[in-house]
Order: structure tokens, then C-alpha cells, then sequence
């Protein structure tokens, strides 16, 4: 059933083969066809730019009010990139075994050759849109070094780069705007996914400024609404982030890949108190000149800078001394963890470690700190009182990133013909474990030049479809059926707000589904997570109107995070093995490292929507692994 | 913390609004001013009541979506902080702290704290962009940017549009936000061939838009949470003048 379609022969030939035998459809014939694009982040906004450039007809969708708020704005550290600019031995293939390693060897090699391989022109493409990357002195591009990898690849923009690289994509979309290929929906978020003859034909979306129910054909659709990490309430996320969009599509038929593998950021601010509505994320750059941390003594009592040397412990140096403080998030945010529980933790709440500056301020001056993180050590000072040029800061583990999300072929296409699934929404190419600084990299390169090729051999065979209907039937049920849905959400009448079962989903998931998961926990969360959403059902309380409502959105979001969450559990049941951002106690080695099943579990797992009630069906797609063998991933 | 609370209510753009008195006890300091207004929306939708509607997103201080007058000023108190990185501890025990949309012709009140920036947008379909097209830029290091350059374009490219500049203005002109992009773009090698045309549509659909001209007060740099330079403005002003001297 699960078809890949990677293209056959060497793997640096893959993708120039495909490019080389795609269907095209020709200029005249791209003026009839309609696409829409959900979401406006990087994926969202250079997919919808580059298919306005080729002259299809665009409808672009976000629920912000403008393109630029989309949470790849809010990416910090930099974009991948195997330029070799430092000359210090990098290349595709080194790219590719970094990330293929990175995640632990759970995902494609086609597909993550193709990223590695596509990575450079994302560079040349963001530069020539004015992306203001950091320059060397002589005016070439400067670079530095990220979790995971021992060259240096990553490209940044201060503390902004992904700030920039989505203003540039942004901009790139304003001027098809204007140009009249790209139609603009802000205030708008998608409620239901329209399907005809099997085909994906349309949305059903609503706008947030007058509450109508809205219906949009189109020729193809594709979701390019991010990552669900949220669905664990403190996350790094935005608060808007949601799952709807794909959960929607999911029960419309496309299947969700890997849907557990949520990437827990180590360098996250701790939670101080229960009000609080996020995690906020400190750049993992920071880990190149900070040094990570925790007492040796549990109950060390003097302050951080009086601790002497011989009295901390640098637990990723001393476990990882090859890597050491650039170790792989799952790696770092799971040795933190062990550190926290064994009682090592700092802070009021003993929940954080320490990130220290002393040593890099001392050998490069305060001045050069500044120059690279200054923006971060600003945002630390505002958020905490503390000043971390004169004392460590403190960080903690929260979730971040989505490693599963819709099940996508090579040609990013779901299992619904004609529905793609873009950057963070698709599960495609970070296996169980993303590495830092390809996240910006997987959204543009997936939006500016793999779906303008993939998406033209799919409408090629649709040159001959007439404009897409709206009063179909298919349209009239699915905008009936989102407007009862909406209705029965407003009158249940509870006395409970939708962020109460948010929050108490997330505390489910963090405990049984988060940085290490056991058979008996997940059983357990399976069976809270059904009761939760009974309670959300009977409980739940929506103040105000069918116009603009916050509480009327967040309850939407927040009754597909109550099925999404289930899902997720189930995954990481079913998953009998330790590998990346899935840490089962109960498959570990003597000395606390995961223990990855190969034999059994060197798979993709793809699960299919069975109806209410049912518990879901898993498909397996197999992964080959022909051009590197999978090793016991050491960082030593 | 107990606080008192005045706070702008507009049901929607076709009603008027006005301002409401709110209180709330047991404010934690170190909550951040959005999770303050979460706590209170909490409590009013125990007593059935409608909730506040306000914007925000990423909660970071860089989506730019937050943004509220907080006592007459944009984004509170703070200098170069956005309202979701300011926090309770800037404010006193059993202070009163008004809270109402940022106000402009150019962008009007939706609900509540919520407005309508999109004209901010329009700015930038007019010309706020590089012309390039994606699949055909040449190999990056091809065009050198000195540091120091790349540096004062970065400046102004950190405009995050949230469009505080514009609600402190007198004049609610934009001429900040504009004169950024126009700046980030003018200083680099690739944008700079455009720069003419780009100045003056981007001018002309400032005006269209209804933002006010500049009169030199520069509120928007005081109240500017990424700290973005007058300075901008007198290029635009330059690069506008120059245009026109060019157009005789």
C-alpha cells in the first residue's frame, strides 16, 4: 500500500533523475490550474511564491493576521548548508550521514540525500532575496557549528535567522501578491479538508474576522501548517500552533507517520509556576560557546560562580567527550533529564541546569559574546532578571519539534492523491531525531525546489479538470458537517475553558509521552486521554459569539489535540525499541543509553484513521537502507 | 500583586467602544503581561462572561503579533520590549494600568485589544522585495557584502511590523516600518538596483493606506521594541528627494 517512489540507481543520481523525467505542464496550461497553500511559514510562503512565479493560480491561507507571523519567524539558531565555505571536509554525503545518523536511522536515504544535496542553493536563493546572513570581514558568508556535526555548516542571521529567511520568503509572496498570482487569506484557518472521487479538491476554512464558513477548490492542496509540539501546552511553540490541518486531512484519509517522535529542545527557559503558557527557547547555538552543567553536590548551596571547577559536574563533556556540549538535542535533553532526576537539578524548582559563559568571556571578551548572542542574552534578561554575562543561565528540556506528521511519498504527496504535506507537516526526512539548524532547511528546500517539480507531474495529469465546483455535494456535507461541529463545541455548556484540558492533556503527555516513555505509562495515558476528552465534551465552556472568538478557536485545536494525543500514545505503545526522541525505559543499555531494535523496528510507522472509538490501524513502510549501515549512534 | 485593570471593549469595528474596569488578585510577578490577561480571561469565563479578545502568537518578542497601549505607551513601560515579554514585575502593588488597542485610521479595531495591520502588508506587496524569482540565483559568495554592511542592513531588517511606531506617532505615519525595509534592501548589492522604483511606490502606498507623514517627532524610534533607527527614515527621505531631483 505504502508506495515511496524513490527513484532507483546511486543515490547522488536519485533526484537529478526525477527532475530529469518529470511530467510538466506547460505555461498556457499552468494559467487554468488552481492551487491552495495552508499555512504561511517558510514552506507555506516560498511554495506559494514559486508556483505564483511559474503562473499557477495561488490561494494562500493563514490563521495570523499577516504572512509574517508564521512560527518559523521564531526559529533562532541557523540554516544547514554544505557549502564547505570553511573548507574543513564538508559535502553532500557527509551532510546526509550527519542527518540520517542524527535521526537515528529511521528515515529515507532518497530523501534525506535530496536535503543535503539541495541545501546549498537555499543559501544562494535566501542571499539573493537579501537575506542578511552574518559576514565575514572580506564580505563572504561566515558560518558556525551546530549540535551533532563536527564541520561547520550553519548559516545564521544573529539570533533571527529564521526572522529573516521567513521575511524573505514573505516578501517573495507580497510580490506575487501584488503581481495578482497569489490570492491572500489571513484570518483564515482551515477546518476540513474536501475530497472528490478520492482526489483532494478543496478546503473548507473559516474566517476568523466574521466566523462565515467558507468553501475553496482547487486543483491540488497542500498543508503546510507546521509542527504539533504544542499539544504538550508548554512547548516552544507559538500558541496558535496547532494540528487541526493535518488531524483534518488524517480523517479525511491521509495517514500520520511516526506521530511520537516530538523533538525535546535542551536549551529551553524552565518552567517557574503554574500560569505559565510557554517554554521560551534559547538558541542551541548558545551550545557552542556555553558550557552546560549542574553541581556535583545535591545539595550545593552556594551560588553558581562561587561553585569552584573541581566541584561541577559537565555531564555532556564527561559522557560525550567527542561531542560534548554540541551533543544531539535527544542526547543532551535526555542526559539533563537523568541530571534533574537524580536529584542534580538547579533553581527553585530543581528542575534546570546551568548554561555557562564564564570561560568563552573570558577568552574572547564580552564584546564578541555580545556580537554573536546578544539578542538572546537580552531576551534571558527580560524574561528572567537575570544577567548571563555575569552569571550562568538556566536551562531545561521542552518540547519543540515534530519528527512525524503526514505520511508523504518522495514527491511529498499523501496518501490522498493531490494532497501535499510541506516542511514540519510532513514526517519526511528527520527520522526520530531532527538535528539543529535543518528544520529551517526542510521547509524552504521543500517549498522552493522540491513541490514546484513534484507538484507539476501531479497536475499534469489534471490540465483537462474544469475549475473545481464549490456547490458539490462534497462541499456542502463537509462545511454542514465543521459548522455542527462548531455549534455543538459552543453549546456544551460546561464550566471549563478549552486551555484547562489543554493543560491537562500536555501534563499527561509530558509524564507518559515526553522525554522517556514505559508500556505501563502509555497504557495509562491511553486511558486518561479518553477520559479527558469525555470530560471535554460534558465540561466544556465557550463564552461569546460565532464571530470572532479566541475560545471558539482554541477549543477547535484543542478537541483534535484530545484524538492527535491518543494517536501518539498508541505510536510509541507499538514502538518496542529506543531510538532518538523515543526513549522506552524498558529498551535501554547498563549505561543509560537508548537501545535501538533494528531487526524488528527499522520501519516507518504510518497510521490510518478507523473511524470514532476504534483504536487506529498501523501500516508499515520498511526502510532500505542501502548506501550506509546503521550503527549504534555514539557521540563518545 | 493585586491590580486594577482599565480596559478597552469593542464588541466589533461597527460599535463603539469603551473602557472597562477589571481586578485581579494573587498577579504573580513573574508572569509575563499576556499571561496576565490569560489569568484574567480565565476568570471572566468562570462568570460566563466574554473573554478579552487581544493578538499574540509566538509569545517571544519577534512574531510581532502582541501589542497593546499600556498607559499611553506601546508595549508598556518597558524600553525596546514587546507587551509579551514584559512582565508584572514591572508594575506596583495595586496599580491601575490601562490597557487599549494601538489606534491609527490605517488600522482599525477588529475586537477589543484586536486590530486590522494588514495595510502594513500592502506596504510591502508595493515594492518591499527583492525581484528574484526561486531555482535561478547565482552561487552565494559571488556577492560579496562587507561585514559592517551586512550589519546596518541586519538593523533594519529586524523590524518584526508589529506597528507600535505607527500608534505612538502623532501622525500614526509609518514612515518607520516603511523606511526600514527600504534601508535593509537599499544597503545590499541586490537590492540596490531597484531601490528608486521601490521608494517610491512603497511612499505612494503609505500615503494611499492612510498612514500620516512624518514630522520628525521620533516617538516610533523611543517606542520601537527592535530598537530601529530614525535614521532609516531621513534615507528614505534621501533616496525619495533623489528620485525626484532624477525624475526632472
Amino acid at each position: 500500500m505504502l508506495e515511496s517512489k524513490i527513484p532507483d540507481g546511486p543515490l547522488e543520481d536519485k533526484w537529478r533523475y526525477y527532475k530529469e523525467h518529470a511530467k510538466l505542464v506547460n505555461p498556457a496550461n499552468r494559467r487554468k490550474l488552481e492551487v491552495i497553500v495552508v499555512g504561511t511559514g517558510l514552506a507555506g510562503s516560498s511554495i506559494a511564491a514559486s508556483l505564483g512565479e511559474m503562473g499557477y493560480r495561488v490561494k494562500s491561507f493563514c490563521f495570523q493576521d499577516t504572512p509574517r507571523r508564521a512560527h518559523s519567524v521564531a526559529a533562532q539558531g541557523g540554516v544547514n548548508a554544505c557549502k564547505n565555505y570553511k573548507n574543513d571536509g564538508d559535502n553532500i554525503f557527509r551532510m546526509f550521514y550527519d542527518t540520517i545518523k542524527g535521526g537515528d536511522f529511521r528515515s529515507r536515504e532518497g530523501n534525506v540525500y535530496r536535503l543535503a544535496e539541495c541545501s546549498a542553493s537555499l543559501i544562494d536563493q535566501a542571499v539573493a532575496q537579501g537575506v542578511p546572513f552574518g559576514r565575514e570581514y572580506g564580505g563572504y558568508l561566515n558560518n558556525r557549528s551546530f549540535g551533532g556535526v563536527q564541520v561547520s555548516r550553519t548559516f545564521y542571521a544573529r539570533g533571527q535567522t529564521g526572522q529573516q529567511l521567513l521575511l524573505g520568503a514573505y516578501q517573495a509572496l507580497m510580490r506575487q501578491v501584488h503581481l495578482g498570482t497569489v490570492q491572500l487569506f489571513a484570518r483564515h484557518e482551515m477546518l476540513d479538508l474536501v475530497t472528490i472521487d478520492g482526489k483532494a479538491r478543496g478546503v473548507i476554512v473559516r474566517n476568523l474576522d466574521t466566523g462565515n464558513i467558507e468553501r475553496h477548490g482547487a486543483h491540488a492542496v497542500i498543508l503546510a501548517t507546521g509542527g504539533f509540539g504544542k499539544i504538550y501546552y508548554l512547548s516552544t511553540l507559538a500558541m496558535g500552533c496547532n494540528g487541526s490541518a493535518i488531524w483534518r486531512a488524517h480523517k479525511k484519509g491521509a495517514l500520520i507517520a511516526n506521530p511520537s517522535w516530538t523533538q525535546i529542545h535542551p536549551t529551553s527557559l524552565p518552567q517557574s509556576g503554574e500560569y505559565q503558557s510557554k517554554l521560551t527557547l534559547m538558541s542551541e547555538s548558545l551550545r557552542n560557546d556555553g558550557r552546560i552543567w549542574v553541581p556535583k553536590n545535591k545539595d550545593e548551596k552556594r551560588l553558581p560562580n562561587q561553585v569552584p571547577e573541581e566541584d561541577r559536574d559537565y555531564y555532556l563533556e564527561r559522557r560525550y567527550p567527542a561531542f560534548g556540549n554540541l551533543s544531539p538535542r535527544d542526547i543532551a535533553s535526555r542526559a539533563a533529564k537523568e541530571r534533574i532526576d537524580a536529584g542534580y537539578g538547579i533553581g527553585p524548582l530543581k528542575n534546570a541546569v546551568y548554561l555557562d559563559f564564564s570561560r568563552a568571556i573570558k577568552e574572547q571578551g564580552e564584546p564578541k559574546i555580545r556580537e554573536k548572542y546578544g539578542n538572546l542574552f537580552r531576551m534571558y534578561e527580560k524574561i528572567t532578571g537575570v544577567d548571563a554575562y555575569k552569571e550562568p543561565m538556566r536551562i531545561s528540556p521542552a518540547a519543540h519539534f515534530s519528527m512525524g506528521g503526514l505520511w508523504v511519498d518522495y514527491e511529498l504527496m499523501t496518501t490522498i492523491p493531490g494532497l501535499f504535506a510541506l516542511g514540519e507537516a510532513n514526517f519526511a526526512d528527520h527520522g526520530a531525531n531532527r538535528l539543529g539548524a535543518n528544520s529551517l532547511l526542510q521547509a524552504c528546500v521543500d517549498g522552493y525546489f522540491i513541490a514546484p517539480y513534484t507538484l507539476g507531474n501531479y497536475l499534469a495529469d489534471e490540465i483537462k479538470t474544469p475549475p473545481i465546483d464549490t456547490s458539490q455535494l462534497a462541499f456542502e456535507s463537509a462545511a454542514a458537517r465543521v459548522e455542527g461541529q462548531l455549534r455543538a463545541l459552543m453549546s456544551i455548556g460546561g464550566k471549563l475553558s478549552a486551555d484547562h484540558f489543554h493543560k491537562t492533556l500536555g501534563k499527561i503527555l509530558y509524564d507518559k509521552c515526553g522525554l522517556s516513555r514505559s508500556r505501563e505509562g502509555l497504557e495509562q495515558a491511553i486511558s486518561e486521554i479518553k477520559a479527558l476528552r469525555q470530560q471535554f465534551y460534558e465540561q466544556l465552556y465557550i463564552p461569546g459569539g460565532m464571530a470572532i472568538n479566541s475560545e471558539l478557536e482554541k477549543a477547535g485545536r484543542v478537541a483534535d489535540y484530545l484524538e492527535l494525543g491518543e494517536l501518539m500514545c498508541y505510536d510509541a505503545l507499538t514502538r518496542e525499541e529506543s531510538c532518538g526522541a523515543h526513549f522506552r525505559v524498558e529498551y535501554q543499555t547498563p549505561e543509560g543509553e537508548a537501545r535501538r531494535n533494528d531487526q524488528d523496528f527499522s520501519f516507518i510507522s504510518a497510521w490510518e484513521w478507523a473511524g470514532k472509538d476504534n483504536p487506529p490501524v498501523l501500516h508499515k513502510e520498511p526502510l532500505k537502507f542501502e548506501f550506509v549501515i546503521p550503527t549504534v549512534r555514539s557521540y563518545k | 500583586m493585586h491590580i486594577r485593570l482599565k480596559i478597552w471593549r469593542q464588541e466589533n469595528s461597527q460599535v463603539a467602544g469603551k473602557m472597562l474596569d477589571y481586578e485581579l488578585a494573587e498577579v504573580d510577578p513573574d508572569m509575563s503581561f499576556l499571561e496576565m490577561l490569560d489569568m484574567l480571561n480565565e476568570q471572566l469565563l468562570g462568570k460566563g462572561e466574554r473573554t478579552i479578545e487581544f493578538d499574540h502568537d509566538c509569545r517571544e518578542g519577534i512574531c510581532g503579533q502582541c501589542g497593546v497601549m499600556i498607559n499611553g505607551r506601546a508595549h508598556g513601560p518597558l524600553k525596546n520590549t514587546t507587551t509579551c515579554q514584559l512582565h508584572m514585575r514591572s508594575f506596583g502593588e495595586r496599580e491601575v494600568i490601562y490597557i487599549e488597542p494601538f489606534r491609527a485610521t490605517a488600522f482599525p479595531v477588529r475586537c477589543d485589544l484586536k486590530i486590522d495591520r494588514s495595510a502594513l502588508d500592502r506596504v510591502i506587496q508595493a515594492g518591499g522585495f527583492i525581484s528574484v524569482n526561486t531555482g535561478q540565483a547565482p552561487e552565494a559568495n559571488s556577492i560579496p557584502v562587507g561585514h559592517g554592511v551586512a550589519e546596518a542592513a541586519f538593523d533594519a531588517a529586524a523590524c518584526i511590523g508589529c506597528g507600535a511606531c505607527v500608534a505612538v506617532c502623532k501622525n500614526s505615519s509609518a514612515a518607520l516600518f516603511t523606511s526600514a525595509k527600504i534601508t535593509h534592501l537599499a544597503l545590499l548589492p541586490q537590492g540596490e538596483i531597484e531601490a528608486r522604483e521601490r521608494v517610491q511606490q512603497m511612499v505612494d502606498q503609505m500615503d494611499a493606506e492612510g498612514f500620516g507623514h512624518c514630522s520628525n517627532t521620533e516617538a516610533c524610534e523611543a517606542e520601537c521594541p527592535q530598537q530601529i533607527s530614525v535614521l532609516h527614515i531621513a534615507r528614505m527621505n534621501w533616496e525619495y528627494n533623489k528620485l525626484q531631483l532624477l525624475k526632472k
